[in-house]
């Protein structure tokens, strides 16, 4: 892992190939995303082409083994290609989030039918997933979910309304969290099945492309193949694991986020003069800038181990990730402020990107779980850390 | 076997509640250990100690009741593997 230039400028064509590794993505998100993302925050939505692209990247399901059409790419480079997303766009980061935690979960705990459905799809974006769980009277807490799913003779009828669903304004595949007589199932609800109806919801403070919506089941009648994983009380473990990876994916766009305050702010400082003296060379923005560096390289780090620890299924991951998540996206906030504060009014404008990474960042601290249930889970720990021995 | 399976087992699980005293034969769903997060973590501390995948069918509550039972799983789980 190289901390100072995590990809140095890639050599090849940028936006040609697939995007395999940080050098590839880097490119592609240069190239692709960083020129126009104001313009997708503006608009309210990522446009279609840029979707066909993402595509051609091999970008939206990657960690997929060879055989269901991804490349099998490790969980530490996966979390970096979606660190490079997200100091491009965190709108984009945010779909490949959802679509990442469905097609996982597919791969994880399918059965071999579900995953040869779905899987290749999945891969090649011709089915572009999104994740339902919250609820208009329910968030972080999951104890609250209303949305049922009744297991009837031929299969399940889900009834209930998600909000918030990001990328549901575009998604062709939900994956429902919803109350059995058991516990909570996970349900895969194809969007055009008879009983759905979706609502955008516009405007919001951050991530405005990332296509959310209010998402309504009636009576959406499915086959005894929509329930995903096990039932019973290893149920509960779907949810578990696929916010895992939602939180590891949010934790790499908030690394992205500090990144790009970094860069904007590092320019901006180098150009910009006060009295005839550049900024860089003030005291007070050198402090806000060594703390975005050094904010920056931690929150790196913390991604890194988590992912390693995925990659080397150690049940260790978990706690990682909560604790990369909280870092890297209250530091976000944090650095996303004084990138704005270090632009001045220019800061405030539509002229420079700071505003809408301030606007993101905020975003990070309360999706995938908010940062009062990240504390109070990782407090859980508090007995049992001990320093490793060698 | 078995009993190396219990013993690790059960250290992943005192090491998870220090301040609890459990024994190899005590429930742990009873002593209301279990949420979906510790699960989670042993279903997966499991899989990797012992270089298994556990089906989704074999994701049944008896299974996870005790030290004892998981390691009996373990040891089931095992010997499928080494007869395939």
């Amino acid at each position: 892992m190289t901390l100072i230039d995590p990809a140095p400028a890639a050599t090849a064509p940028p936006g040609t190939g697939r995007v395999t590794d940080r050098r590839s993505a880097r490119a592609f998100v240069d190239a692709h995303v960083v020129p126009y993302a104001d313009d997708y925050d503006r608009a309210g939505r990522v446009p279609e082409d840029l979707i066909q692209q993402v595509s051609a990247a091999g970008l939206w399901a990657p960690f997929l083994p060879p055989e269901a059409g991804g490349i099998g790419m490790d969980m530490v480079t996966l979390g970096e290609v979606h660190e490079e997303v997200g100091r491009g766009c965190s709108s984009l980061r945010s779909l490949l989030t959802v679509h990442t935690m469905l097609a996982w979960t597919v791969q994880r705990w399918g059965t071999p039918e579900q995953r040869e459905r779905w899987t290749p799809s999945l891969a090649s974006g011709d089915v572009l997933g999104a994740f339902c769980l919250s609820e208009p009277g329910a968030g972080s807490d999951t104890s609250g979910i209303t949305t049922t799913a009744t297991e009837t003779g031929s299969g399940w009828v889900i009834n209930g309304v998600k909000k918030w669903t990001t990328g549901g304004q575009r998604a062709d595949l939900f994956l429902v969290f919803a109350r059995t007589a058991a516990s909570i199932g996970a349900f895969l609800v194809p969007r055009d099945a008879p009983g759905v109806s979706v609502e955008p919801i516009d405007d919001m403070l951050g991530t405005r492309a990332s296509m959310l919506a209010q998402i309504t089941f009636e009576d959406v009648a499915l086959g005894r193949d929509a329930l995903l994983g096990p039932s019973g009380f290893t149920a509960g473990m779907v949810l578990t694991g696929t916010l895992d990876l939602g939180r590891y994916s949010v934790a790499a766009g908030s690394v992205g986020i500090i990144q790009a305050c970094l860069e904007a702010s590092a320019a901006y400082a180098a150009h910009r003069t006060v009295g005839g003296t550049p900024l860089r060379d003030l005291p007070l923005i050198q402090a806000k800038l060594s703390d975005m560096v050094t904010d920056a390289r931690a929150a790196r780090l913390l991604l890194a181990e988590a992912g390693r620890l995925k990659d080397a299924g150690d049940s260790a991951t978990l706690m990682a990730t909560w604790i990369a998540k909280y870092f890297a996206s209250t530091a976000a906030v944090r650095h996303a402020a004084e990138a704005v504060q270090i632009h001045g009014a220019n800061g405030c404008s539509p002229d420079f990107p700071v505003a809408r990474l301030y606007r993101d960042a905020k975003v990070m601290e309360i999706i995938e779980g908010s940062n009062e249930i990240q504390r109070i889970t990782i407090a859980g720990q508090a007995e049992r850390e001990k320093t490793t021995c060698p | 076997m078995t009993a190396t399976a219990k013993d690790q087992i059960l250290g992943f699980v005192r090491e998870r509640y220090p301040q609890a005293e459990i024994d190899a034969s005590q429930d742990i769903f009873a002593l209301g250990f279990v949420n979906s997060l510790f699960a989670m973590e042993l279903v997966m501390f499991v899989e990797k100690t012992f270089g298994l995948t556990i089906p989704n069918e074999e994701l049944r509550i008896d299974n996870f009741r005790t030290a004892e039972s998981m390691a009996a799983l373990v040891a089931k789980l095992s010997a499928d593997l080494a007869a395939a």
